[in-house]
Parts: structure tokens; sequence; C-alpha cells
């Protein structure tokens, strides 16, 4: 049996919930007030808790959330405004400036770039894969291979 | 002529670690350990072919190095007997996989644990500083420290 040898763990839970209620409802208006109030804190003292563990305060924890969700449905070849709302952003011009902002791209260039790696997948697969675990698992072997790739599209939504 | 020091090739060309690998039992489960309950960031996810994809995910904050979920299934590489060796030894514990380093162990801990993550020890204070230990669904295990173990300033 593993014993909680630290000290404040009701502290640590209440924030972990926090967190993990910003994981679950990131594409929801959330508010934080809300959550500090859940959290049994102030809002004030839970901004500085927070931050103090995540390094990030609540609000920006929840954009880089927002961001890493919006990547994913870009990637799945959503659109821009699709994207935009899906992940909780009201406006589509300060979601297009804070995601340049944090992964250095515009939204619409970030698609164009998966779009064009799905494609150079879809013609040659195995230049993604080194060598030696493909020829070590017989990947490149397999008389199928081609064929399996060719079959896939469909499995290739989930190419990121 | 003594030696003060061993001798450093600062010409060496190796920079990086790049590409690691993780032997996991299946993939499926691997992928909802690594990336769901990790939160880990899939880089590649490529069929090849019935049974198996190339699978590879980066800590969240590591985007240059990819990990390759590698499935342990009967191949070239691992005869029948060699992937059941492989499988039976994953299982019993016995493959290390490296330290994972997090901002705040303490909420890690908390948070991986009500994720379902298996615990071996619970974070505690070691000569170098906080550690805990869990492990992957395969049961290959991780040391779990806060980064402040690691900061080695100047490089000393």
């Amino acid at each position: 049996m593993i014993l909680e040898p630290y000290p404040k763990v009701y502290l640590y839970r209440r924030i972990v919930q926090a967190k993990r209620f910003i994981d679950d409802h990131y594409a929801e208006r959330i508010d934080l007030n809300a959550i500090s109030g859940e959290a049994y804190f102030s809002k004030f003292h839970f901004i500085r808790l927070f931050k103090s563990i995540y390094g990030k305060t609540p609000r920006n924890y929840l954009q880089q959330v927002r961001v890493a969700h919006a990547k994913t449905l870009l990637e799945q070849g959503f659109s821009t405004a699709e994207t935009c709302f899906a992940v909780g952003f009201e406006s589509i011009t300060s979601f297009s400036g804070l995601f340049a902002r944090t992964v250095g791209l515009p939204p619409s260039e970030f698609s164009a770039k998966c779009r064009e790696k799905k494609q150079r997948i879809l013609r040659n697969p195995r230049a993604y894969v080194p060598s030696c675990y493909g020829d070590q698992h017989g990947w490149f072997e397999n008389s199928n291979f081609g064929e399996v790739i060719s079959t896939s599209n469909a499995d290739l939504s989930t190419v990121t | 002529m003594r030696t003060l020091a061993p001798s450093l090739n600062l010409s060496v060309m190796i920079t990086k670690m790049t590409v690691t690998n993780i032997h996991v039992i299946n993939q499926d489960s691997a992928y909802d350990f690594y990336v769901n309950k990790l939160g880990f960031r899939v880089v590649d996810d490529i069929p090849m072919g019935p049974g198996t994809r190339w699978l590879t995910v980066s800590p969240p904050e590591q985007p240059d190095l990819q990990i390759v979920l590698f499935p342990v299934v009967v191949s070239k590489m691992f005869p029948q007997k060699t992937a059941d060796t492989l499988i039976d030894l994953i299982k019993q514990g016995i493959f290390g996989c490296g330290v994972l380093t997090c901002n705040d162990i303490f909420a890690t801990y908390e948070e991986l644990k009500a994720k379902g993550v298996e615990f071996i020890k619970a974070p505690t204070e070691e000569f170098y500083g906080m550690e805990a230990f869990f492990k992957d669904d395969s049961g290959n295990y991780f040391s779990l420290q806060p980064i402040s173990n690691f900061d080695h300033e100047n490089g000393i």
C-alpha cells in the first residue's frame, strides 16, 4: 500500500481537480471564478496556487488546452471557423491571433502543412519510418504493404 | 604526463537523441496510456499492415524527441519465442524506460493517480530530490521527478 508522504494533499487534489475541469470543459464558456469557488479558494489564492504548480495562470492554461485541441481538429481537416467555435473561442480573429502566436503559423497555414504531410505519407509512407525499424519488423518486405496503405485512406485521418 | 581531466572531444558530431523506442504489448492500449493519460502528443500514426502501425509520440514540451511505441509482435525481429519472452519480461516490470520530469511532482502524481495510472512508489524524498515510480499499461516503468532535480546551471 502506498502511503501519502507529503503534506497538504487536499490542496493539491483541489488544484488538480480544477485543472482537470478545464481539460474536460475547455470547449464551454468557463467561468474561472466558478472554478476557484468549486476548489474552495478565493480567486486570488486559486490563481496563485495554480500558477505555482503549473507555471501559468488558469486562463493561460485554458488557452493552451484550446489551442492544442484546435491543432488536432485542423489536422483532421476542419476549417478555421469550425475549429474556432468547437474549442470554445467566440471570435475567429482572436482565435487566429492566439493560434499564430502560440504555434507560429496561422490556422490556415497550419492546415495546409498538415494536408501536405498527409499527401506525402500517402505517396511514400516508408519515408516516415527508419529502415532499421521497418526492415526488422518485416513491414517493407510485406507484399501487401502497398495495398494496405492504398486502402487505408480512412485510417489516415488519424495521421498527425 | 599525468592527466588531470578526461580528454574532451569537442568535435563530437552527435548532438541529440531524436528517436527512441519503448516496447509495448498492445499499441491501442499504449496510445490510450501515453496520449490520454500522460498527455503526450501523437507525432506519426501510420498503418503498416494488419495489426501494426508506426506510432510515435512526444512529451508535451519536447517535440523534437519521438518515442516509438513499438509493438512486440511475432516478426523477423521477434520470433515467437523471443516475443513471448520479451512480453513476459515487460509484464514482470523488468524494464525501466527512463526519467520523466514535471513541474510539480505532487500535482502530477495526484492527477495521474486519478486517471488510473499505477504507481509503484509515491513521491518520496531521495538524496537527489523527490521521486516517484509508475508503470505504463504494458508494465514498463518510469521514474517521475520534478525538473528542479535536473537544474544544472552553467553545466555544473
